[in-house]
């Protein structure tokens, strides 16, 4: 059995090739080694030296209105008249309040929904139908947001108009439906992962304990997984406040405060996409529309970080 | 036939519907959510039939894009493509390496966790506006393609490094010691083992980054597309990166859907046709080629 | 038995953030002996290993002290680290096949050093995997995936893998926990073959193992030593101190 040990073995190599080993790699594959991995610490900070040099750019662009600036007329006032000759007016209150009635009603829409989708993909399916389901899903998150404002733009807008008698179809139900279905996927996607960590005990001992599935879900899962869906919702949110095309085209273009959930409305977003073309570099109107990207960027900040610190403090219990 | 049963009290009768009715209800959400859309998506594509066809893709849109086809908004979707995946994927790539081979466990890398995060959370228009002050601007580059992709290369940055980091740590560390024992360096380890084997997980990140990069809109209409711009001849160049602006297909649907009177009705439900049939078939390769290599998984 | 020692260790300390595991240990392996090291879970044996090839390095928690000299040089001031890996070779508990062809597996190292010839690496691979009991069975298949082998195979494999960069010392940890006793005969003889080539140390938790194989055996308890000295004396009839006879007599551990 040992004849392959014992009487075979090769004389040659040896304590000498182990020298020639050691020559061999030389200073020039050391050196690009080292270079390389300078290369890689230096990717690996980039995505700080980009989050700063967002704000920073921004930021720098809208400065120096600041001065000019009263903060709690820019954040109040619902007076936006940019393009006034005599008496401009920048106030984004109207703007807020669009940018966040559109986002509550879609999260109104999206929540219950997006989260009873989590739960019966990770509950209900099994196999082929929960491949197949994701797999949809993720292709659902692929849909472009300018083809979601165009859904809205011709698809929705007459089915509004007929259904609830209403004179205009883009209008924030119209945005926030879209905005919905948008958020939608994210929220399962999360909201699965965070069902799927609650322990399978829980579920036994659920059933064992004689629970229906409908018991299982309303009293064990949902509160065990509570941090990982408010997460997912929170990630939708971020999401639904940052989108732009869609909103654009879907929720009409009248800056004011809604008093229905028809009535159309303006955010933040869409106004940066729909001014920015027509202010000339510098102008007053331009830097405002800066500053609205900062308060944008600042918002989601936020919220992201909310979203992020929650998941964390999940993966550490 | 000696089989016991249950018998079946109206209460336990009362229960197995109480699990049916659950199951329907919370299918119904998602049906309510996906069964809509693909009506939505049949709908868009049975009404953009009639303009599609070889010659719609390959000629080049006239009269301010309302008449002819839609080739030059392809090509510069192509060219946008193109450049920011040239950028992104290395940087995206090399800095999941770090941060999951070489970062340690200390403040500095949670921070940068949290950039990274939070760089995917910037709204889209938010990227427009940083690459309008820094590109366009600050870096003199002016609107053109080169500035309108490399915005797009630092908004989708997150999408690779997400998906790269999570195949890098499903890479077992056991590889990873066993290499360092028999006397390679970190990064020998990394290329010749930890690399190679993630493969399928890098790949799928830079598939669903050429999908996200093709279907935005508002970051590259604020750095460098046109709304409307012919391109000459056959050849490869056909647009010059550092001085041209180009259209881009999002950027057409967008124009002629809410700006362009006159044209065909079908006109706009044919370019969303197209656009999505890219995205999809974009992000249907990677979850083929993610099921290819996850089947010939080498351990 | 040679006079200079291989391996030299004084005062080595180490701990994971505030536990301590190994407390200030001192002991000599000289050069060409098997030398044994046994001791129950727990005990610093893996630790140890890894703080005389550095890759203690690779864990951010570990703070050393104390030095491990190899061949009178130490460890913590070698200024190429890789070059004294090479010098160590390390075979790990659970066999451990990278993802590649078998000869990839065996030819890896000596590629990371540097070696380029084809013919070099062929003449190395085979004369490894003779070395490890593994070149009749794998002969006509070398460009399978190692990770495709059965465990005994692919704990050969490592073996090949930890001689294919031609160590002076072999450390096996734990080499048969995973792996029939029918292959770990075949690798203890190969064992006994290189230690003609080598110094090789032996972690094991079967006692017998080190009897059979160890020219002197360490007990090595809680990190601390209990016992060093021949095998003779640690399996004989009275060893000096009552745990270690004990715990070759299975009576705890």
């Amino acid at each position: 059995m040992q004849t392959s040990v014992t009487n075979q073995r090769s004389p040659a190599p040896g304590r000498a090739a182990a020298t020639r080993m050691k020559q061999r790699r030389g200073r020039l594959a050391m050196l690009g080694e080292r270079a390389i991995e300078a290369l890689i610490h230096l990717c690996g900070y980039s995505a700080i030296i980009f989050v700063f040099g967002i704000f920073f750019f921004v930021f720098r662009e809208g400065a120096p209105f600041l001065a000019k600036l009263k903060p709690g007329e820019f954040l109040f006032s619902i007076d936006w008249f940019p393009t006034s000759q005599t008496n401009a007016k920048y106030g984004v209150g109207a703007l807020i309040v669009g940018t966040l009635s559109v986002t509550g009603l879609a999260m109104v829409i999206a929540v219950p929904f997006g989260l009873g989708a989590a739960v019966f993909v990770s509950e209900f399916c099994t196999g082929k139908t929960k491949e197949t389901l994701k797999v949809v899903i993720e292709l659902l998150a692929a849909i472009p947001s300018v083809v979601w404002g165009f859904i809205g733009l011709t698809v929705m807008a007459p089915i509004i108009i007929k259904t609830f008698h209403v004179p205009i179809g883009v209008n924030m139900f119209n945005g926030a439906l879209l905005l919905a279905l948008m958020s939608v996927p994210i929220m399962v996607s999360i909201g699965e992962d965070a069902l799927k960590a609650v322990p399978d005990s829980f579920r036994e001992a659920g059933i064992a304990m004689g629970a229906t599935r409908w018991q299982l879900i309303w009293r064990v899962l949902l509160p065990a997984a509570k941090n990982g869906l408010l997460a997912a919702a929170l990630l939708g949110v971020a999401r639904a406040i940052g989108e732009t095309m869609a909103v654009l085209m879907a929720t009409g273009h009248s800056v004011r405060i809604p008093h229905s959930i028809f009535d159309p409305v303006r955010t933040l977003t869409a106004t940066i996409a729909a001014e920015l073309g027509e202010t000339s570099k510098g102008s007053d109107h331009y830097q405002v529309l800066f500053l609205i990207g900062i308060l944008l960027f600042s918002i989601t900040f936020v919220v992201n970080l909310t979203a992020d610190l929650i998941v964390k403090g999940i993966k550490q219990k | 036939m000696a089989q016991a049963h249950f018998t079946e009290t109206p209460f336990v009768r009362k229960k197995q519907r109480a699990e049916v009715i659950a199951k329907c209800f919370f299918g119904g959400m998602a049906a309510a959510m996906v069964i809509p859309l693909l009506l939505i998506v049949g709908y868009i594509v049975v009404q953009g039939a009639p303009s599609l066809s070889w010659e719609f893709l390959t000629t080049n849109p006239r009269l301010g894009g309302i008449r002819g086809g839609i080739w030059s908004a392809l090509v510069g979707t192509l060219y946008i493509v193109a450049i920011s995946l040239c950028v992104s994927a290395p940087i995206g790539v090399l800095s999941a390496v770090y941060l999951n081979e070489y970062a340690k466990d200390n403040w500095f890398t949670r921070i940068v966790n949290l950039a990274v995060v939070n760089l995917a959370g910037v709204p889209s228009i938010v990227h427009g506006l940083f690459g309008l002050g820094a590109f366009v601007y600050a870096a003199g580059m002016g609107k053109s393609i080169l500035s309108a992709s490399l915005t797009l290369a630092i908004m989708t940055l997150p999408v690779i490094i997400a998906s790269t980091k999570e195949a890098l740590s499903a890479v077992p560390v056991s590889f990873r010691e066993a290499c360092w024992n028999v006397g390679a360096s970190r990064w020998q380890t990394i290329r010749h083992i930890v690399l190679p084997n993630s493969i399928s997980g890098i790949l799928t990140g830079v598939i669903l980054q050429v999908s996200r990069t093709a279907g935005e809109t508002a970051p590259i209409m604020l750095t460098g597309v046109a709304t409307f711009k012919m391109v000459q001849g056959t050849g490869l160049f056909l647009y010059n990166p550092v001085e041209d602006q180009c259209m881009a297909l999002s950027m057409h649907l967008y124009y002629i859907a809410t700006q362009a009177n006159n044209a065909a009705p079908s006109l706009p439900y044919a370019i969303a046709t197209v656009l999505l049939g890219v995205v999809l078939v974009v992000n249907a390769t990677a979850i083929g080629v993610r099921a290819y290599l996850r089947s010939r998984k080498k351990w | 038995m040679s006079s200079q020692p291989k391996i030299e260790i004084q005062d080595l300390r180490l701990s994971y953030g505030v536990r301590e595991v190994i407390h200030g240990i001192s002991f000599a392996i000289r050069e060409h002996e098997i030398f044994g090291i046994i001791g129950p879970a727990q005990s610093g044996k893996t630790s140890l290993l890894r703080c005389i090839n550095r890759t203690i390095e690779f864990n951010p928690a570990a703070t050393v002290s104390g030095t491990v000299e190899v061949d009178g040089e130490n460890v913590q001031k070698v200024k190429n680290v890789y070059e004294l890996r090479r010098k160590i070779g390390m075979v790990a508990p659970l066999p451990v096949g990278l993802p590649l062809s078998i000869y990839d597996n065996v030819a890896f190292a000596p590629r990371c050093a540097g070696m380029k010839s084809r013919s070099d690496l062929d003449g190395l691979v085979e004369k490894c995997l003779r070395q490890a009991a593994l070149w009749d069975e794998v002969k006509d298949r070398l460009d399978s995936l190692g990770t495709k082998l059965s465990g005994g195979q692919q704990q050969r494999l490592t073996i090949a893998r930890a001689l294919s960069h031609q160590p002076e010392i072999l450390c096996l940890d734990e080499f048969s926990i995973a792996i029939d006793p029918v292959t770990t005969m075949r690798i203890e003889d190969v064992l006994k073959e290189l230690r003609k080539e080598m110094t090789i140390i032996l972690v094991t938790n079967l006692t017998q193992q080190a009897r059979r194989l160890a020219d002197r055996t360490m007990f090595l308890w809680n990190g601390d030593i209990i016992e060093l000295d021949t095998n003779d004396v640690i399996f004989g009839e009275h060893p000096k101190d009552q745990r270690t006879a004990d715990y070759v007599l299975g009576i705890f551990g």
